[in-house]
């Protein structure tokens, strides 16, 4: 074909119109155009709709991920605790002396390996820690009340129990050693049980996100089907279009996440601040011994950075996606 | 160019909307696609422009059998097509300039690299002083004129125009044929589908193609 060397031809100059006549032209050749806007046009309600969407599911998805390490650190520090203790008690038996019991038992129990420290329960602390089950007030002087002792024990190295065992019931008959095992294997299995419920509610949260974010963008898509044929039409291959698409999708992923994420990320740190101010008052003690400190450490923020760059990634790549099929469909 | 072998058209399991075509487009050629209402016009443009398939026959564009192109060859035809629609379809959200600078664009090309052939264009159809003006903003005729500078600004080889002047009044019409023309007389292969025996009547040395009961009729 002959090709032309420019548009400039004299014939056409007659394409003045019965429109109102162009004013001369004042800009020249040189005159830079503003910024060319993106093929794809996201700042639509749809495209705002998206935001909104996705800064809400990465938010409770966030929550759930940072409530979930929470409970598994809880769970675990309770674990540690309970492993790192045990007790002695000293029974009232007839024809032995409890304190001279008490004294032997804190003699052989401070000899064994992997004892840090004993705590040795007086009579009056003995009597106290039945008051939550028997009340206040009441004389237990006639009672006879065992003797408590209390053994930090180093968990990585505990001391040897069968000895331990062999030597109390040889020294002092009337005391019993509680490793806690049967109360640590309850607690196992309650904490397992609360940190794989935790786990499930975010899988759960994550499918719902993942299911309203694919939806959401379907439908930021379905808005843009015309302007994809016109792409389409005017020569633009699929890859090319698909990437226009991918790349403004990923922005909006990216404002929503880091919306939500962000959210989420200042209700942990403002979480901590709260809870630091009901510290050592009767809630925030039991509230500290369910869900540890409140306060989630690097990692679980990590966690949540993670989280939300994968949504904003999963949103770019899922309306490549969504483009390429309705390029397929168009062929 | 483009020829067409005993091509047939079915939209679902009724009969066929276009039947055993037989005919050609040689290059640098103009021609009048018409017919009544409903004739097949619009459908027998997008086979041409390869945006749909046959149901049967045989397509051949540039040389190629349209039915074993891929998607990269078929995109590679679609840049030497030039479409003016009868909708205009520009981009709302783009100015005119992109609007018209689009097929460059998608291209890859670098801005810089068209902004002066996209100007010049600009000016030889009367909308320079509009370019950063939203189609929103313009008329039925200035939008007319982008979606005509859109078509023509890859120098494509052949121009199809759906319509192009039933949006706009008569003197208008006039204008916009002898843009077509000119097209045409610098090297460009072009087919107008209407149904204006006016315009048509305005340019005697084009070729007819006429649609009827699904059949095409040529009048050289």
């Amino acid at each position: 074909m002959t090709r032309r060397d420019g548009w400039s031809s004299p014939t056409v100059g007659c394409m003045s119109t019965t429109e109102p006549a162009p004013a001369p032209t004042k800009a020249g050749p040189d005159e830079t155009p503003p910024p060319a806007k993106p093929l794809a046009p996201t700042d639509s309600i749809a495209g705002r709709s998206l935001v909104i969407v996705i800064a809400i599911m990465t938010f409770l998805a966030a929550l759930a991920a940072g409530a979930a390490l929470l409970v598994a650190d809880a769970s675990a520090e309770w674990r540690k605790d309970a492993a790192g203790e045990m007790s002695v008690q000293v029974k009232v038996m007839d024809g032995r002396d409890v304190e001279a019991d008490v004294a032997r038992v804190t003699k052989i129990v401070a000899a064994a390996p992997g004892v840090h420290d004993i705590r040795v329960y007086t009579k009056a602390e003995s009597e106290a820690l039945l008051a939550p089950w028997l009340g206040q007030g009441l004389d237990l002087a006639e009672l006879p009340t065992p003797r408590m002792i209390v053994l930090r024990v180093d968990p990585r190295h505990p001391p040897n129990l069968v000895e331990l065992r062999q030597d109390l019931a040889s020294g002092a008959p009337s005391a019993v050693l509680d490793d806690h095992r049967l109360w640590l294997e309850r607690l196992s299995q309650m904490a397992g049980a609360v940190v794989a419920l935790a786990g499930m509610i975010f899988i759960l949260i994550l499918a719902a996100m993942t299911a309203t974010v694919a939806s959401a963008t379907r439908a930021a898509v379905a808005t843009n089907r015309e302007i994809i044929e016109v792409l389409h039409l005017v020569g633009a291959a699929d890859e090319f279009i698909s990437r226009e698409y991918r790349k403004r999708f990923w922005v909006l992923g990216l404002r929503g996440a880091s919306i939500g994420g962000g959210g989420a990320a200042a209700f942990f740190v403002a979480a901590r601040f709260v809870a630091r101010s009901f510290v050592a008052t009767p809630g925030g003690d039991q509230i500290e011994a369910l869900f540890g400190t409140v306060s989630l450490d690097a990692r679980g923020f990590a966690v949540i950075f993670l989280l939300s760059a994968a949504v904003a990634f999963a949103t770019g790549v899922l309306s490549r996606h969504i483009v390429l099929r309705r390029l397929r469909e168009i062929h | 160019m483009l020829r067409f072998d005993n091509v047939g058209l079915r939209y679902g399991p009724d009969e066929e909307t276009l039947r055993d075509l037989n005919f050609s487009i040689a290059p640098k050629t103009f021609q009048f696609l018409t017919g009544p209402s409903g004739a097949g016009k619009t459908s027998l443009l997008k086979l041409l422009m390869l945006s749909m398939k046959p149901s049967r026959g045989k397509i051949e564009a540039f040389g190629e059998d349209s039915s074993k192109l891929g998607k990269d060859a078929i995109t590679r035809i679609r840049r030497r097509i030039g479409v003016v629609f009868q909708d205009f379809r520009l981009l709302d959200h783009l100015t005119l300039y992109e609007n018209v600078a689009l097929p460059l664009r998608v291209t890859g090309k670098d801005e810089a690299s068209y902004r002066a052939e996209v100007f010049e264009l600009l000016r030889w159809v009367g909308l320079f002083e509009r370019k950063y003006a939203l189609p929103a903003v313009l008329s039925g005729g200035e939008k007319q004129r982008a979606a005509i500078a859109r078509a023509v600004i890859g120098r494509p080889e052949l121009l199809l125009a759906d319509e192009p002047t039933g949006n706009v009044d008569p003197p208008l019409a006039r204008r916009l044929l002898r843009l077509f023309v000119e097209l045409h007389k610098s090297g460009a292969a072009v087919v107008i589908a209407t149904h204006d025996l006016d315009l048509m009547d305005q340019y005697d040395a084009a070729r007819r193609l006429v649609l009827a009961d699904g059949r095409l009729h040529v009048y050289d």
